[in-house]
C-alpha cells in the first residue's frame, strides 16, 4: 500500500506539482507548475553569471579601444553590481528552493493519506486550511518579504563589502575592479598602526559614552520621577507635563537648537557666563568640553523618556508593600532603597540595556552637535567625539573606504549582539511570554 | 521636629523642580523668541526681542532659494504615507507572532533581534545600489518602502502588548467560529486602540525628522524633506540666518509636538507595556 506516497513524491521532485496533480488536487498542481515555470524562466538565463559574478567580482576592466581614428569607452565588469546582482539572484532562488522542498513535503503527505485510503483534500479546503492554519504564514508574508528584500540582504552585502578591497582610491568601480581580500581588512583594522589607533580611540569613548549617557539619563530620570511623586508636591500633572516637553520637540530640532545655544562665540550660554564675569567656555571645539557638552545634551533629550518610563512603573508598586514596611518601621531611605529602587530595576532592566545598545549607536547627538569634531590629528578621519557608528557615516559618504566601514559596522554588530542575546535568553519576556496568558 | 523636617524637602524639592522646568522649557522658549527678533543673527543683546516681528516667517514661504513650502508638503505626504504602511505591516506581523505558536516563529524572533542589533548605516551603501538600480533614487517612494519595511524591527513593543490581551478572548471567538481574520479585525483591532496610535505616531515623527537616508536618498532640492533643508541651513549659513532657522524650526515642531501632547496618554501606555514585557 505504498505506492501513493513514494510515486507522488517522485513525481514532485522531477516536476513540482505534478505529484499534487497525480494526487488528484489538479488546481494546486497546476499553480505550483506555473510557480516553477516562472522560477526556471527567471533563474536559468541569470544563475551561471550570477555565480561567476559572485566568486570573481569580474575580469575585465573598462577601456578605451581606438575605433577609426576615435577612442570609445568599451564597458568592463562592474563588480559592485555583479555582487549585488548575484546575491538578489541568490536569494530568489532560496524562494523557489524553498517552495520546491514544501512541494515534496506536500506530495508526500497527500500520498500518505491516500495510501491510508482517505481523499485528498480539494483546492477548496486547501484554501480553507491557508485561512486556518496556515493564517500566521499569510499574515507574516508580507512583512517579511519587507524585511527580505530590504534589510536582511542589504545586511548580508555589506558584510560580504568587508571581505573585498572596496575603497578609494585605488578599487572603486567602474574604472577599476574590485577583489576578495579575506580577512584583510579587519587585520589592518586592529593591527596596521594608523588605523588601529583610530579605531581603539574611537572604540573606547564610544564605550565611556554609552555607559555614562545610559547611567545618567537613567539615575536622572529615576530623580525626577521620585521628585514629581513625593507625598505632598501639588500640581503633579503640570510638572510632568513641563518635563516632558524636551521629548515632545523633534530631536533633530533641538539638537539643532542646542548646536546654536552652545555656540562658542555667539552662543547665548557663553554670553550668560560673560554677563557674571567669566570667560566663555569652548563647548564644542575643545575635545573635553565637546565630551561633557554632548552628555549635557543627551541628558537634556533622555531624562524626559526615563521619567516617563518609570513614572508608570511607579504606578505599578503594590501600595501593601509600603505599608507593610511602614508598620515594621522603615524610614523613606529604606522603603526607596528596599522597596521601589529594585522594583524599578526589575521592572525596567531590559529597556536599560536596550538603551545601552541604543546608545552605542546614538548617531543624532554626536553628529549633529559636533559631527565628531574638534577633528583629532592623528585620527584617520574621525574627531574627538566621533562614535564608531559616526566614523562608519563618514568612512561611507565622505571617504568612500567601504569596506573599513563595513568591517566596523560587524564591530558594532558583535557588539551589541553578545550582550543583547544574553540579556534576551535570560530575561523574563522571553523564558515566560506565556506565563501571563 | 519631624514637620519642620518634611517642610525643608519639599522647598528643596521645589526649587529642583523649578530649576528643571527652567531648563527644560528654556531652549524651547529660546527659539520661539528668536524667530520673532527682527536681524538675522545669531547673536542678541537679551533674550527678550526689543520688537516682535513674523518677516521671517513670510521671508521662509517667499524665498525663491529656499522652497519651505514644497519641503513640508514632501514631508508631509512621505510621513503620512509611511504612518500608514508602517503600521499595517507592524501590526500584522507582530499579531501572527504573538499570537500564533507556528512552527519557526521563535526563530523569526531571533532573526529579527539580531536584525536589530546591525547599526542601520550598515545597510546605507547596499540600500543606495538597490535603489540605483530599481531606478527609485531621488523619488519619495523609495523613502516610503524603505520606512516602512524597516518599522517592522521595532515591533517588539506592538508584539508585548499584543502578548498582554486575554487568549481566552479570542478562543472563544474561534468556539464561536469566527474566522482568524474575523477575530483580528472584529476583537483585536479595536482592542489595540492605544498600541496602533502608539505605532503611528512613532513612525510618522519618525519620517518627520530623518534626514539620514534622506539626504542619501534625494538629490534635487526640490524634493527634500524639511529635515534635510534645515540641517543645510544650519550647516551652510550658521550664523548669518539664524532667525529665519529658528521660525523653521518652530513650524517643523509645532505638528509633532501637538500630536505628542494630544496623544500623551497612548504614547505613556505604550512605553510602558513595552518596559514591562520587553
Amino acid at each position: 500500500m505504498k505506492q501513493h506516497r513514494t510515486t507522488a513524491t517522485i513525481l514532485s521532485v522531477l516536476v513540482q506539482g505534478l505529484g499534487q496533480i497525480y494526487n488528484g488536487q489538479r488546481l494546486k498542481g497546476i499553480v505550483l507548475l506555473l510557480i516553477e515555470a516562472l522560477g526556471l524562466v527567471y533563474l536559468v538565463p541569470r544563475l551561471g553569471e550570477a555565480f561567476w559574478g559572485l566568486a570573481t567580482l569580474g575580469e575585465t576592466t573598462q577601456k578605451f579601444v581606438k575605433v577609426n581614428n576615435s577612442s570609445q569607452l568599451v564597458k568592463g565588469d562592474h563588480s559592485i553590481f555583479l555582487m549585488l546582482n548575484g546575491l538578489i539572484v541568490v536569494f530568489v532562488l532560496i524562494v523557489f528552493l524553498v517552495i520546491y522542498v514544501l512541494n515534496i513535503q506536500d506530495a508526500y503527505k497527500t500520498g500518505l493519506l491516500r495510501d491510508r485510503g482517505e481523499k485528498p483534500k480539494s483546492f477548496r479546503q486547501s484554501y480553507e486550511n491557508a485561512t486556518g492554519r496556515y493564517f500566521p504564514y499569510l499574515m507574516l508574508a508580507l512583512p517579511a518579504l519587507g524585511v527580505l528584500f530590504f534589510t536582511i540582504m542589504p545586511i548580508i552585502f555589506t558584510i560580504l563589502l568587508a571581505f573585498t578591497n572596496y575603497s578609494a582610491p585605488d578599487h572603486i568601480p567602474p574604472a577599476k575592479l574590485v577583489d576578495w581580500v579575506g580577512f584583510k581588512t579587519f587585520k589592518d583594522l586592529l593591527f596596521l598602526k594608523s588605523w588601529s589607533h583610530t579605531f581603539f580611540g574611537v572604540l573606547f569613548w564610544t564605550i565611556v559614552w554609552a555607559v555614562v549617557a545610559t547611567v545618567t539619563t537613567y539615575f536622572g530620570g529615576v530623580l525626577v520621577a521620585l521628585l514629581i511623586e513625593q507625598q505632598g508636591i501639588r500640581f503633579k500633572k503640570l510638572w510632568r507635563t513641563i518635563f516632558i516637553l524636551p521629548y515632545a520637540v523633534p530631536q533633530l530640532i533641538s539638537l539643532l537648537i542646542m548646536k546654536n545655544l552652545f555656540n562658542g562665540q555667539f552662543g547665548p550660554i557663553n554670553q550668560y557666563f560673560k554677563a557674571f564675569g567669566l570667560d566663555g567656555l569652548p563647548w564644542l571645539t575643545d575635545p573635553f568640553w565637546a565630551k561633557v557638552t554632548v552628555i549635557v545634551v543627551n541628558m537634556w533629550l533622555g531624562i524626559p523618556v526615563s521619567m516617563v518610563l518609570i513614572l508608570g512603573v511607579l504606578t505599578a508598586i503594590p501600595k501593601d508593600l509600603y505599608e507593610a514596611a511602614e508598620v515594621d518601621g522603615a524610614s523613606s531611605f529604606q522603603k526607596f532603597r528596599i522597596i521601589t529602587m529594585p522594583f524599578i530595576l526589575f521592572a525596567t532592566a531590559p529597556v536599560l540595556i536596550m538603551q545601552f545598545a541604543g546608545n552605542i549607536n546614538n548617531f543624532n547627538v554626536i553628529f549633529l552637535l559636533t559631527n565628531g569634531g574638534p577633528i583629532k590629528g592623528d585620527y584617520q578621519f574621525a574627531g574627538a567625539t566621533d562614535l564608531l557608528v559616526t566614523w562608519l557615516y563618514k568612512l561611507t559618504l565622505d571617504n568612500s573606504k567601504f569596506n573599513v566601514a563595513s568591517a566596523i559596522g560587524i564591530v558594532i554588530f558583535l557588539m551589541i549582539a553578545s550582550f543583547s542575546i544574553w540579556n534576551f535568553r535570560r530575561s523574563r519576556s522571553f523564558k515566560e511570554e506565556d506565563m501571563i496568558q | 521636629m519631624k514637620k519642620r523636617k518634611g517642610k525643608v524637602r519639599l522647598t528643596l524639592s521645589y526649587i529642583l523642580l523649578i530649576a528643571i522646568a527652567v531648563v527644560s522649557i528654556y531652549p524651547v522658549l529660546w527659539v520661539v523668541l528668536s524667530s520673532l527678533r527682527p536681524g538675522a543673527a545669531l547673536y542678541s543683546e537679551s533674550m527678550w526681542p526689543s520688537r516682535f516681528t513674523l518677516d521671517h516667517y513670510r521671508e521662509l514661504f517667499g524665498n525663491k532659494a529656499f522652497p519651505y513650502a514644497t519641503w513640508y508638503l514632501n514631508t508631509l505626504k512621505i510621513a503620512t504615507l509611511s504612518m500608514i504602511f508602517s503600521t499595517i505591516l507592524v501590526t500584522l506581523g507582530m499579531y501572527s507572532l504573538s499570537r500564533f505558536r507556528f512552527r519557526g516563529r521563535q526563530t523569526t524572533l531571533t532573526i529579527m533581534l539580531v536584525l536589530g542589533m546591525f547599526p542601520s548605516f550598515m545597510s546605507m551603501i547596499a540600500l543606495y545600489i538597490i535603489l540605483l538600480q530599481l531606478k527609485l533614487l531621488d523619488t519619495h517612494a523609495a523613502l516610503v518602502i524603505v520606512y516602512s519595511a524597516g518599522a517592522v524591527l521595532g515591533g517588539f513593543i506592538v508584539k508585548g502588548f499584543f502578548d498582554t490581551i486575554p487568549r481566552s478572548l479570542d478562543e472563544a471567538a474561534r468556539i464561536d467560529g469566527a474566522s482568524h481574520l474575523k477575530v483580528f479585525t472584529r476583537i483585536m483591532l479595536p482592542l489595540s486602540r492605544p498600541m496602533l496610535t502608539y505605532v503611528a505616531l512613532t513612525s510618522f515623527t519618525g519620517a518627520w525628522v530623518d534626514f539620514i537616508f534622506a539626504r542619501l536618498v534625494l538629490r534635487t532640492k526640490e524634493k527634500w524633506t524639511l529635515a534635510v533643508g534645515m540641517w543645510d541651513l544650519v550647516n551652510s549659513y550658521q550664523n548669518s540666518n539664524f532667525t529665519m532657522f529658528a521660525a523653521g524650526s518652530v513650524l517643523i515642531a509645532i505638528p509633532i509636538t501637538l500630536l505628542f501632547i494630544f496623544l500623551q496618554r497612548f504614547l505613556v501606555q505604550g512605553l510602558t507595556s513595552g518596559a514591562s514585557k520587553g
